[in-house]
């Protein structure tokens, strides 16, 4: 029977990106109670250097393919690769952080491999060495458990969901590989890069989010301004992105990102059903909503009752003091 | 242009969903089914494509008797014919499944462009573009909100954290359709007519040359092995206080001191 859990470390300009160090601990999590080992394949340029230091997070071994063809990612040529690798290792799990990125990869893979591939996963355990992934469905309206047939079960994580750990202490076997590439059939003409440098929402610790409520896209500045004391991204629901307040990047929801961040503080959101779908897995949910009976309380840890405009401010002034402090 | 779409039908998002009686999949009495919102986003940019290059729209369903309501959507928007694949065999599977169906039916069309939704809101996979890219030996580019096509490439652009990539591949290849693409157009009064008289063929497994093991339940890669209602989140509490300056300090403290996220 298969075994091993592996974790596909995501990379950019020779950078690895927070999601691989989630996946690398909860590969050893996994590992731990199915008692195997941690795997993990990196792919990039100018990478190598971190392999060893994937050891704090679990790895037992890092599989190293460093140079020119792994940079900037192609769908293809990372697919063609990690299904090399694991052609004959046969891990009974692979997991890849649900990025864009991973997104983009795992269908290809999984069809490359005859694996399957659950997506977006927010728990994981393990059944007698075989994964059980647990996903929301249905906009998270339900929640599944599903297990491939196949012997290898790849799964993404959904992001900031897995808790990285680098208290495991392991030194990993660094081995440097030369996996078969396949056949280029993309380019990247470019990557344009965000000018605004703003952590993006599905890596954000904490969204500040406007709604309707906000009424104008001016009115964004007083979320900024909470968002720049308390470290957090912006966000949006979709009314205030049709209104044209806010990019479409910045939408929260079924047909915008879906979040998981430490704390999402949802100001002049009602609570619309999509909307819920995007950031109901957040750790801790403050709802800022004149209407009692807005449907965002139901779902909020903390509730405030009164005029955003009024609220807002205010807290962003008392946050300055609890982080000053 | 020959395009082909690839679309599912789905309950409407307002809708409630319960989990049926086997545990394993929902309880569909009383579920309004509409396109899924992302396909419309598919089939709008085929039909833009078709308008500015010439050429044919198909649209193309795996699916039960009623996903044919769908597909007409799409014929009355504009599509050229619709290809049902309604095969009691080909239900209940998982996206690898449904692709080795959609492939083969393809294999068979002339195509240059296929165009899937990014994900569906059903299952929420967004898995099924790039399995078909696989199995077609085709580039697929998924997840995109700006398309361009000439010379027999197409240029796409996919948001990514802090940026969006610019994608280069050769057709033909499969695309994936994010909200941004474009505005889907409604269906007019004339076109609902017009879209009565269009072709909509519905195909077996056999017809396609497909084996009932490969497809379906029997040819899923991963199955459904519990469905629960989502975990319950505990009762929040209501920040109270005289004025909204006194609930702010006290949510300050809350988050700071028992929370612990700021
Ligand atoms: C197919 C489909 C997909 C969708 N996808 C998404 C999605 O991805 N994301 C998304 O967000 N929505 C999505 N929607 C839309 C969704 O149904 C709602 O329409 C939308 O979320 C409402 O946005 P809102 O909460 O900002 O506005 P509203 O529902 O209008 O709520 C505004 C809230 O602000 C409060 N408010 C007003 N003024 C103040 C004030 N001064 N102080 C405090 N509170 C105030 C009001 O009490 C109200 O509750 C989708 C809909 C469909 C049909
Ligand atoms: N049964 C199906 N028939 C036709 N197209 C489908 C089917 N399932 C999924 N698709 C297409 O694949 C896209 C992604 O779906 P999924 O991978 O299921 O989230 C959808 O937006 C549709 O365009």
């Amino acid at each position: 029977m298969a075994s091993g859990i592996w974790a596909v470390a995501e990379t950019r300009n020779g950078e690895i990106r927070k999601v691989t160090y989630e996946c690398i601990s909860e590969a050893r999590r996994l590992a731990d109670a199915a008692g195997t080992d941690v795997t993990v394949v990196l792919l990039g340029k100018g990478v190598a250097d971190a392999a060893a230091g994937m050891g704090a997070y679990g790895a037992d071994k890092v599989l190293v393919a460093d140079g020119d063809d792994f940079e900037p990612y192609l769908t293809e040529i990372h697919a063609s690769a990690i299904a090399s690798l694991a052609k004959d290792a046969a891990p009974a799990v692979i997991l890849i952080g649900a990025s864009s990125q991973g997104k983009d990869l795992s269908p290809v893979l999984s069809a490359k491999m005859k694996a399957g591939l659950s997506t977006d996963c927010t728990a994981f355990r393990m059944d007698g060495g075989k994964l059980v992934a647990t996903r929301p469905m249905y906009a998270g309206k339900v929640f599944v458990e599903e297990m491939a047939k196949s012997e290898t079960h790849i799964a993404t994580p959904r992001p900031n969901v897995m808790e990285a750990d680098d208290s495991a202490g392991k030194t990993p076997a660094v081995e440097t590989v030369s996996p078969e590439i396949g056949t280029k059939m993309t380019e990247v003409v470019e990557l344009k890069a965000d000018q605004s440098g703003k952590v993006d929402l599905t890596e954000a610790s904490i969204i500040v989010s406007g709604g309707r409520g906000m009424k104008d896209s001016e009115n964004y500045k007083i979320l900024e301004d909470l968002a720049e004391v308390i470290g957090a991204t912006v966000g949006a629901s979709r009314s205030a992105v049709d209104a044209g307040w806010r990019p479409h990047s910045d939408q929260v929801g079924q047909t915008g990102k879906v979040v998981s961040p430490n704390l999402y503080i949802a100001c002049g959101i009602s609570g619309a059903i999509q909307h819920l779908a995007g950031m109901s897995s957040s750790k801790v949910i403050v709802a800022i909503n004149k209407d009692p009976d807005a449907p965002i309380h139901a779902k909020a840890d903390y509730s405030v009752v009164d005029d955003l405009f009024d609220v807002v401010p205010a807290l962003t002034e008392e946050m300055k003091k609890v982080v000053n402090a | 242009m020959e395009l082909i779409v690839c679309l599912k039908q789905v309950p409407d998002t307002e809708a409630m969903i319960k989990v049926g009686a086997n545990g394993k999949s929902i309880d569909e009495a009383e579920i309004k089914w509409v396109m899924n919102p992302y396909d419309e986003f598919a089939v709008e940019e085929a039909l833009k494509i078709k308008e500015a290059q010439g050429g044919t729209v198909t649209v193309m369903a795996v699916g039960p008797a009623k996903t044919v309501e769908a597909l007409r959507t799409a014929l009355a928007m504009g599509a050229d014919q619709a290809v049902h694949i309604d095969d009691e065999a080909a239900l209940g599977g998982d996206e690898y499944s449904a692709a080795v169906v959609m492939a083969a039916a393809i294999k068979g069309m002339s195509c240059d462009l296929v165009l899937t939704g990014q994900r569906t809101v059903d299952d929420d996979r967004g898995q099924l573009g790039g399995i078909l890219g696989e199995l077609l030996g085709i580039p697929s580019v998924s997840v995109i909100n700006k398309l361009d096509l000439a010379d027999g490439a197409l240029i796409a652009e996919r948001p990514v954290e802090g940026g969006t990539l610019v994608i280069k591949a050769s057709l033909p290849a499969v695309i994936t359709a994010q909200k941004g693409l474009n505005e889907p157009r409604y269906a007019s009064l004339p076109g609902i007519m017009k879209a009565k008289k269009k072709p909509l063929e519905a195909k077996k497994l056999a017809d396609l040359g497909v084996d009932p093991s490969q497809a379906g339940a029997a040819g899923a890669l991963v199955e459904v092995v519990k469905m629960t209602p989502p975990p319950e989140r505990a009762a929040g509490q209501v920040i109270d206080g005289e004025t909204a300056a006194e609930k702010a300090a006290k949510l300050a403290d809350l988050l700071h001191n028992e929370a612990k996220v700021v």
